[in-house]
This record gives C-alpha cells, sequence and structure tokens, in this order.
C-alpha cells in the first residue's frame, strides 16, 4: 500500500544532456494517492508511456525522484518495486498452465507452495478464471490473457499498484465493457492505486476518478472527468476532451466582454489584466452554444454541415474565419445556411497562451 | 457453386510435372531399378530381385557388416554433432548483443564459416591438424600432448566433430538469434516485474519462443551430419582403418570404387528412408512438445 509522490520527474532517451525541449518527459511533480483509479491520457508520443515505465523501473530516470510513502525508491529495480504492470499485447509464458502463470511470480520469489495455491485460487476465482486453470495458457482468447497478466501482478500479496499500458487495445469492443468493468470492480474490491495509461478519452473518463492529461512531455492538467470537462486548464485538454472537441478562437478580451469577428460577446467573469503579447483566445464547449435563427444581437455563422449523433446533433458553422461546432436545439430546423450563435457566458473560458485565465468574479 | 471445367490448366501444371519427373522421380526410379539388378559391366543386367536388400540388412555378410558399421558410426556422430552444436549455438545467440554496431559484427563473423566451400573446409583442417607443418598438430605436439589424426582413432573423430563444430555451430546461433530477436520486450518487462532469474526467463520464455527455429535447426544439422561426406574425406579419407567410413563415404567407395550399382542402389534406398524416418521423428517429438495435452473438461 503506497502513495506514489514524483518530484521533478524527467526522462530522456538521447542522454541526460540532451537539450530541455527535447525531453520525452518533461520534469513533473505530482501525487499518487493511496487507492486511486488513475488514467493517463494523451495522444500517442506525449510521453504517458514513458511515465509509466518510469513508475515500475523498468526505464530509470534522467532526473528526478520517485518516492513511495515517502521512501526514495529511485535507484530501486523493478523486482525490488511493490509494483505490477499490464502491457499493450498480453504477455502469458507459453509452455505454462493458467495456474503455473499465476504462480510464477510467487514461485520466483520462494512463497511456500500451499500459500501459493491458495493466493492462485483466490485470484483466478476473482478473475473468473478458475475452470481454466490446468489449460495450457496459449489456447486462450486474447482478454483471458489479458486477464492473467493482470492475475500475475493480483497474485502478490506485496503489490501496492497496478500499471495498464493500454490494456485493451487487443480486445475485441463489446469484451472490452466487460473487462473494464472487471477492472472498476476489482479497485473496490482492493484498494490498490491502478494507474491506466490509454489514449481513448472514453476508457479514461469511465475508469479513473483522476484524469491525468498529457501532451508533448508534459502533464496538463489532472483532476475528475468533471474538472476536465467543465474548466479545461488547457485549450489541449479542451479540444482533446470531449467529442467534438472545445471550440477555441482568437479574440480581444476586455473586463467582462470578449470580441469576436467583430461581435461582442458577454463573459461571466472579469479578466482585467491578461499578460501584455500573449495569444488570447476564448474556449467553449459545443454543447455551451446554441445554433439560433439569424439576428441582430447574435454573432452570425454560416452552418456548413448538420452531424446528427442520434440523442444531439451538432451544427458545423463558420465565423469569419474560424470553424464551430455548435449544438443545434431539439426542434429546431435551419430555414437556410445563414444563423446566429448563442453563448452561455458561464462556460466561456479564456486563455491567454493556451493556458486557463482565471477571471475575478 | 458451381466449380469451372477449364483444362488448359493442366498446361500450367505441365511445366512444374515435367521438372520434378525428370530432377526427382526419373533418377530415384533409376535407383530402384539398380536395386533389383546386377551388372557385369558392358551394360549387361540380370535380375536380383530383393537379394541385396537381403544382403545389406544381414550384418554378417560383409555387405551388411560395412553397411552396419558406418551406420552406427554416423549415428553416434550426428549425436555427438547435434549434443554440442544446439547447446552451443543457443549459448552463442544469448551472449550475442542485442543492438548496436557490435550486432552486425558479430553476425559477419558468424556467417563467415558458412560461406567456405566444404572441401576448402576440410583441406585447412587437414593441414591445420597436421604434426609436422599444422599450427595446431606441431602446437599440440610440442606441448607433448601426442596427437595424430592420421594414425589415432580418437584423434581422427575429434579433429572430425571439432573441424564440423566449427564450421556450423554458426548456422544453430544465427536460426537462435533470430528466433531470440522476435520476442518481444514487453516479455523480459514483465518478467522482470515477476520476478524471474536468469535461469527462468530463458526456460519461460525464451526457450519455447525458440521452438520453432530450434526444430529447423535440429532437423538440418542431423540431415547434414548424417549426410556428412566432403570434409572427413578431405581430412582423414575415412581412417585410421574404416573409423572414420561414414555411410556416404561407404556408398561412394561401392558406387564407383567397386562399381557394384546393385549394391549401392540398395544402400542407398535404405539410407535415403532412415533420413526421412529420424526426421519424422525428431518432427513429431518436438512439434508436440509444445502443445496442448489432452484435456478432461469439455473445450471452452
Amino acid at each position: 500500500m503506497a502513495r506514489i509522490d514524483l518530484v521533478d520527474l524527467a526522462h530522456s532517451y538521447s542522454g541526460d544532456n540532451a537539450p530541455p525541449e527535447s525531453f520525452a518527459l518533461k520534469p513533473v511533480t505530482m501525487t499518487w494517492r493511496q487507492g486511486g483509479a488513475y488514467a493517463l491520457l494523451g495522444p500517442s508520443g506525449c510521453g504517458k508511456t514513458t511515465l509509466l515505465n518510469l513508475i515500475s523501473g523498468i526505464v530509470t530516470p534522467s532526473r528526478g525522484k520517485i518516492l513511495f510513502d515517502g521512501k526514495d525508491i529511485t535507484p530501486l529495480s523493478t523486482q525490488k518495486r511493490n509494483i505490477a504492470q499490464v502491457f499493450q499485447f498480453p504477455v502469458i509464458y507459453d509452455t505454462m498452465t493458467v495456474g503455473e502463470n499465476l504462480a510464477f511470480p510467487l514461485k520466483n520469489r520462494g512463497v511456500p507452495k500451499a500459500e501459493i495455491s491458495a493466493r492462485v485460487k483466490r485470484i483466478a476465482e476473482l478473475l473468473d478464471l478458475a475452470p481454466y486453470l490446468n489449460r495450457k495458457a496459449t489456447r486462450l482468447t486474447a482478454d483471458a490473457k489479458q486477464k492473467i497478466s493482470l492475475g500475475r501482478g493480483l497474485v502478490r500479496s506485496d503489490v501496492a499498484a497496478i500499471l495498464f499500458d493500454e490494456p485493451l487495445t487487443v480486445i475485441d469492443p463489446e469484451l472490452k465493457w466487460q473487462l473494464r468493468s472487471k477492472l472498476k470492480a476489482l479497485h473496490r474490491e482492493l484498494d490498490l492505486t491502478m494507474i491506466y495509461v490509454t489514449h481513448d478519452q472514453t476508457e479514461a473518463l469511465t475508469f479513473a476518478d483522476t484524469v491525468v492529461v498529457m501532451h508533448d512531455g508534459r502533464v496538463v492538467q489532472s483532476g475528475t472527468p468533471a474538472e476536465l470537462f467543465d474548466k479545461p486548464a488547457h485549450t489541449f485538454v479542451g479540444y482533446f476532451i470531449g467529442s467534438p472537441g472545445m471550440n477555441i478562437v482568437p479574440a480581444h478580451v476586455d473586463g467582462r466582454e470578449a470580441r469576436i469577428d467583430g461581435h461582442t460577446i458577454g463573459l461571466h467573469r472579469n479578466y482585467g489584466v491578461l499578460p501584455a503579447g500573449a495569444k488570447i483566445e476564448i474556449g467553449v464547449r459545443p454543447e455551451f452554444v446554441d445554433v439560433a435563427p439569424p439576428a441582430s444581437g447574435l454573432l452570425a455563422a454560416t452552418i456548413e454541415r448538420i452531424d446528427d449523433l442520434g440523442r444531439i446533433r451538432f451544427a458545423r458553422v463558420r465565423v469569419g474565419d474560424s470553424k464551430f461546432a455548435a449544438r443545434v436545439p431539439p426542434g429546431f430546423s435551419v430555414p437556410d445556411n445563414m444563423a446566429g450563435l448563442v453563448f452561455d457566458p458561464a462556460h466561456v473560458h479564456v486563455y491567454a497562451d493556451s493556458r486557463l485565465v482565471e477571471g475575478v468574479a | 457453386m458451381d466449380k469451372t471445367v477449364n483444362q488448359k490448366a493442366w498446361f500450367l501444371v505441365l511445366p512444374v510435372f515435367l521438372v520434378v519427373a525428370f530432377s526427382a522421380v526419373l533418377p530415384l526410379m533409376t535407383v530402384v531399378n539398380y536395386s533389383m539388378q546386377d551388372t557385369f559391366g558392358n551394360n549387361q543386367f540380370f535380375w536380383n530381385g530383393v537379394g541385396w536388400f537381403k544382403e545389406l540388412l544381414d550384418p554378417t555378410t560383409d555387405l551388411g557388416e560395412r553397411f552396419f558399421a558406418s551406420l552406427w558410426r554416423n549415428l553416434i556422430f550426428s549425436a555427438i554433432i547435434l549434443a554440442i552444436e544446439i547447446p552451443l549455438g543457443i549459448v552463442v545467440a544469448l551472449s550475442m548483443p542485442r543492438e548496436g554496431w557490435t550486432v552486425a559484427v558479430c553476425l559477419v563473423i558468424l556467417a563467415l564459416p558458412l560461406l567456405i566451400p566444404f572441401n576448402v573446409v576440410g583441406t585447412i583442417w587437414q593441414i591445420f591438424g597436421r604434426p609436422d607443418i599444422g599450427l595446431l598438430g606441431y602446437t599440440l605436439n610440442s606441448l607433448g600432448i601426442p596427437y595424430n589424426y592420421v594414425s589415432n582413432e580418437l584423434d581422427a573423430w575429434a579433429t572430425v566433430i571439432v573441424m564440423d563444430v566449427w564450421h556450423w555451430t554458426s548456422l544453430v546461433a544465427l536460426l537462435c538469434y533470430a528466433g531470440l530477436k522476435s520476442i518481444p520486450d514487453a516479455y523480459y518487462q514483465a518478467a522482470q516485474i515477476d520476478g524471474a532469474s536468469r535461469w527462468a526467463v530463458f526456460r519461460a520464455i525464451q526457450l519455447p519462443k525458440m521452438n520453432r527455429v530450434l526444430l529447423i535447426a535440429v532437423l538440418l544439422r542431423f540431415m547434414d551430419s548424417f549426410m556428412i561426406y566432403t570434409e572427413p574425406f578431405v581430412v582423414t579419407g575415412g581412417g585410421p582403418g574404416n573409423s572414420t567410413t561414414f555411410i556416404s563415404i561407404e556408398l561412394v567407395k561401392i558406387a564407383l570404387g567397386q562399381f557394384d550399382l546393385g549394391k549401392a542402389a540398395a544402400l542407398s534406398l535404405v539410407y535415403n528412408l532412415i533420413i526421412l524416418i529420424v526426421c519424422w521423428v525428431f518432427y513429431t517429438v518436438m512439434t508436440n512438445a509444445g502443445a496442448e495435452r489432452p484435456q478432461k473438461e469439455g473445450a471452452v
């Protein structure tokens, strides 16, 4: 059982003296709560797997420290850390049965036989693998193999955290749901810290109670799914999370007003002093912009197409040079291509150089 | 669904059929034909039925005695070769670097012995082992170790075996290396997390993943060592006495030395059959080793 602290942790694959911009993981300081369900979310190449491998000890950091419960474990090898990891592709030992696979980590650590078989039995029941204990692991389906990989982590009583590196990549879509709810159930039952790496926002948002969004080697925001949705700390978070992503357009912001394309939108907060010379943008989620018939008080837009997502419709519109996505209210039919946009001021955020600016109420 | 009937397809198969007929079927049938007859030259043949086969498989006859003696020699030779080259090849493959410029260097060095023509290999070792001028022979004798492959049976065997190990271990090593390279990193990382020792990694990951290439290596090395001719012929000429006369050397003596075409043909066929049977046994045993044991409970 452990709290994991990262202190100024950074890593470069091209040597410790590489220029700071080229680091695969830029310096990060953060805490992972004992028993938390975390998701590390970001596009390919954003450094999330690097961060995971640093925690498990597969990769040794160029800089910084990793603490488990306040104890520095940075120099310790993978075996000596109380960590289990499930990889993208299921790793199973071909020549062994399912039971032998599950017993392998305990056997390597010299656990007495009676204890091994008791642990293996319990974990197999937990993972619904009990009927297959005497079968060769090679012949099983991908999801069963992935469960075995997970089981080899769970079987150790000393494990404090389980790391998942895109574990559902090779699993059939309908089984993904099952396996993910299994993971949630296990998390509730076993009080383990789980860190789940993925580039799929649905996976991240449904699994985790804290989502850590990474972009270009940096942690850009860490928060609950609701926080990420309502108040993205970085334009990347706004754009990456949500479907369609947040509308981000350049604007002139002055006090409680923002001007886009000659039109003024009221803001909920007062943005008195903005950093000089910074690129100012406003961001608003499509869910908080409604399409309405054109009117003089509304921002004029040209509708390019309408995406019907079944439960909700989104209009893709154009305002000057910027593209917008906006909600089409139920029952609304567009007379022609011209429309006006209605903003919900409470959900319009201001960004300076891509970072959220907190206004004054 | 109806099948399209098109007799033209036969013309497309014809070239293959002709090539196989002339390269494999006809020569084999000629050998079968010879094995049933006796000749005294002048292209005169006399029917002998299965006479040669009876004589060959009866150890009390001269032909039978020579056949069984060389067969045993060959089986022992192949067993020693496999027992040395397979483990040694695995060890070499395991100790090779996995990335960097040293990989290319290792691969080139390993490939070198494989590129040398067989009789050149024989000549190299024939000279290398000579007690008067050869580096190996001269050195050993100067160190007080009597070594002479021309007069001592044990020395002759040692020379032929070491020569074969030198020549062919690379092949096993290269095959195993290819097998090792195909193992994804995640396996090693998972094993590290599972706390596996070096030996456990070998037993649980590397050996099972090399299973396929090892089968190929064993089959190739068995067939080649069981059919070995050129190298021992060049080095020892089958001697001293008959101590390194393997089946192929015996076969050439009978066919070309004595011109006993019938006996030689019968020996060829039996020789061929033995290789096929042993390869089949190796294949069956090694492919079943990794397969699932029969299950009592039903399938999933």
